[in-house]
């Protein structure tokens, strides 16, 4: 039961869906790092954006590799509309207000998609869903091990934008002093669009890599959300790279409680760990504590 | 104690309805507002007077609920002493909650995510423990006698309900007016500062949240008594913890009547939306997500905070704050 050929495999695996969490993780962790707020309509952007992707296929025949290119600075501009414009107006700067704005979008969105849409969750059959390659010991789906690659591409243009673009280094320095830099001349409204535009674009590449390998269905990204919730908050809110290492982390301890206890009780599992990370360390395995 | 009589004079009020008409549309559609109100005054008492704000209320009442169906279905328990034992059982669950969350230290928006959590894992384990009816739900079995808590009629079921709302106002103006009650705004508004002043802030914050945590399990009880069904996504769904927010807010928060206002309003909206578009799934909530959005963007007090403004205004033009110096804090 614990020999290297069961355990390899199931590990593989999971590093390679923890990928995809991972990514949903650090458009979440952007946001919260420069804006300091949980953005609790992530899972129903993600709903969108998959929903999106699904679209573009069935109507436009767009493969959704192809339609991240155009998702990408789609659901950019909506991210950075719904801060400019929705958000940061309607929460008055009160943390609570924010809350309570993100959770409103949630319902909205959500709900929104429930009435268009029915419950029915949907699936698009790709020619190349079910190829596989072999790594190593086992063999794994080639649309996962494209998942995995692009992720780590994503982050690392993700962490060169922060690292060397004028932009980057206006959300570093917002993150670090708003005030500072609102005096240094930083447009903060602008900054805070931009990174939730980010935040968003994120997920729809998330969902383009998903769609080939997964159903959608109106309330599909809650389940990823709280997942992309316990890797934040894992990670440490605001890291960068505790969102990548976080999600491979959670990505194989689903895959190996999953595999010994059954679906459901591993969901428990992944609610548990969160549950404990966040009462004995709220600031995360990797986050400074303050 | 001040403010009673309003109180009283809304529940007397309201409690001639069903000697005036015996329509069950009217009577159902009341229930439900009084069903949300009760539920909203919980998350009011710990959200609206102490702002801490909970994402998790389906907890409390999934709990009430579930405690009152099991009781009866399983154990044979009488019905009226499930319903006292759901309403601790909610409570008990709330300190549990407040205890390891307090004391750990979280506020804001992780508290938010702690109770969001909590909610989700009881849901789990309820959509799939035997005890609970796993996916099939529990069905309280159909028997119409006063001692049974089941009635022919919906007029009991609306005299218990709006009883039990006219209980959690005058509970909850006998906390604005107690020691404890100061004590909790003085959290809302600055914790460190009532901690610096030698409130015990994590012990008011817990008794806050076990209070709070029975009012709305008590809604959770009555929601099993009156439709005799529950599953885990119906007493433990995120549905409900939406609506605990929604009707305090929208009718102003930390205020006695603001959750009844809320209820009221948010209840009429829904009906209104489904009989301009037919009993469509979802829509009564983007209806409820947009009205949240609007109201914390126009009015952050509400409507009972709206009306207060009104009444300032026009009473007392000259003591009136311009409008520059209130709630403005950058």
């Amino acid at each position: 039961m614990f020999s290297a050929d069961i355990l390899i495999p199931a590990v593989l695996n999971g590093l390679v869906t923890g990928a995809v969490y991972a990514l949903v993780a650090l458009g979440l962790t952007l946001i919260y790092g420069v804006l300091h707020i949980i953005n609790f309509a992530h899972g129903a952007l993600l709903t969108a954006a998959m929903f999106a992707a699904v679209f573009a296929y069935k109507l436009l025949g767009l493969d959704p590799y192809a339609a991240a290119i155009f998702l990408t600075p789609f659901f950019f501009l909506l991210g950075y509309g719904l801060q400019r414009f929705v958000i940061g107006p309607a929460a008055h700067g009160e943390d609570r207000n924010i809350l309570l704005v993100t959770l409103g979008l949630a319902v909205v969105i959500e709900n929104a998609l429930l009435y268009a849409f029915r419950a029915d969750t949907r699936t698009i059959n790709l020619p190349y869903a079910f190829d596989v390659i072999e790594v190593g010991v086992t063999f794994l789906a080639v649309p996962r091990v494209i998942a995995f690659i692009v992720v780590f591409a994503v982050a690392l243009a993700l962490w060169l934008i922060l690292r060397w673009t004028d932009t980057g280094k206006a959300i570093r320095a917002v993150s670090k002093e708003k005030l500072g830099a609102e005096l240094s001349g930083i447009d903060v409204a602008h900054i805070y669009a931009v990174t939730f535009g980010l935040g968003t674009a994120c997920l729809a590449i998330a969902a383009c890599l998903l769609i080939p390998i997964y159903y959608v269905s109106p309330n599909v990204g809650d389940a990823f959300v709280l997942i992309a919730f316990t890797i934040v908050v894992l990670g440490g809110m605001g890291s960068v790279a505790g969102a990548l290492i976080g999600g491979l982390f959670i990505g194989v301890v689903e895959s190996l409680s999953g595999f010994y206890l059954g679906e459901s009780l591993g969901q428990i599992g992944i609610f548990a760990m969160f549950i404990l990370v966040l009462l004995l360390r709220p600031s995360g395995l990797f986050g400074v504590r303050t | 104690m001040k403010g009673l009589v309003p109180i009283v004079g809304a529940v007397a009020l309201l409690g001639t309805v069903p000697l005036i008409t015996s329509s069950n549309v009217v009577l159902n559609f009341l229930v439900l507002v009084f069903l949300i109100a009760l539920v909203g005054q919980g998350w009011n008492l710990l959200g609206g007077y102490g702002g801490q704000y909970s994402f998790g209320h389906a907890a409390f009442f999934g709990t009430g609920a579930y405690v009152t169906a099991v009781l009866q279905v399983r154990y044979g328990v009488n019905a009226w002493l499930g319903f006292g034992i759901g309403i601790v059982a909610g409570g008990v669950v709330g300190a549990a909650i407040g205890a390891l969350s307090f004391r750990a230290g979280l506020k804001g928006s992780y508290f938010a995510l702690v109770t969001l959590a909590f909610a989700e894992v009881l849901r789990i384990i309820a959509s799939v423990a035997p005890i609970t009816g796993a996916g099939v739900g529990t069905l309280i079995t159909l028997d119409l006698r006063p001692e049974a808590l089941q009635f022919q009629s919906r007029a009991p079921f609306y005299w218990i309900i709006l009883g039990l709302v006219g209980v959690s106002l005058i509970l909850i103006r006998a906390i604005e007016d107690s020691r404890f009650g100061a004590y909790l705004i003085a959290v809302r508004e600055n914790e460190d500062a009532a901690e610096a002043l030698g409130v015990d802030t994590t012990a008011v914050k817990l008794g806050a949240m076990t209070i709070s945590a029975a009012i709305t399990a008590a809604g959770g009880c009555f929601y099993a008594q009156y439709f005799l069904f529950i599953d885990a996504s119906i007493a433990y769904g995120p549905w409900i913890s939406v609506e605990a927010l929604l009707a305090p807010i929208i009718g102003g928060t930390g205020t006695v009547f603001g959750p009844l206002l809320g209820a009221l309003v948010v209840k009429t909206l829904g009906e209104l939306g489904k009989f301009a578009t037919g009993d469509a799934p979802g829509l009564d909530l983007v209806i409820y997500g947009c009205v949240l959005i609007a109201v914390v963007a126009v009015a952050p007090r509400g409507i009972a905070g709206m009306l207060s403004d009104l009444r300032r205004h026009f009473l007392s033009p000259k003591t009136a704050m311009p409008p520059s110096l209130r709630r403005d804090h950058g």
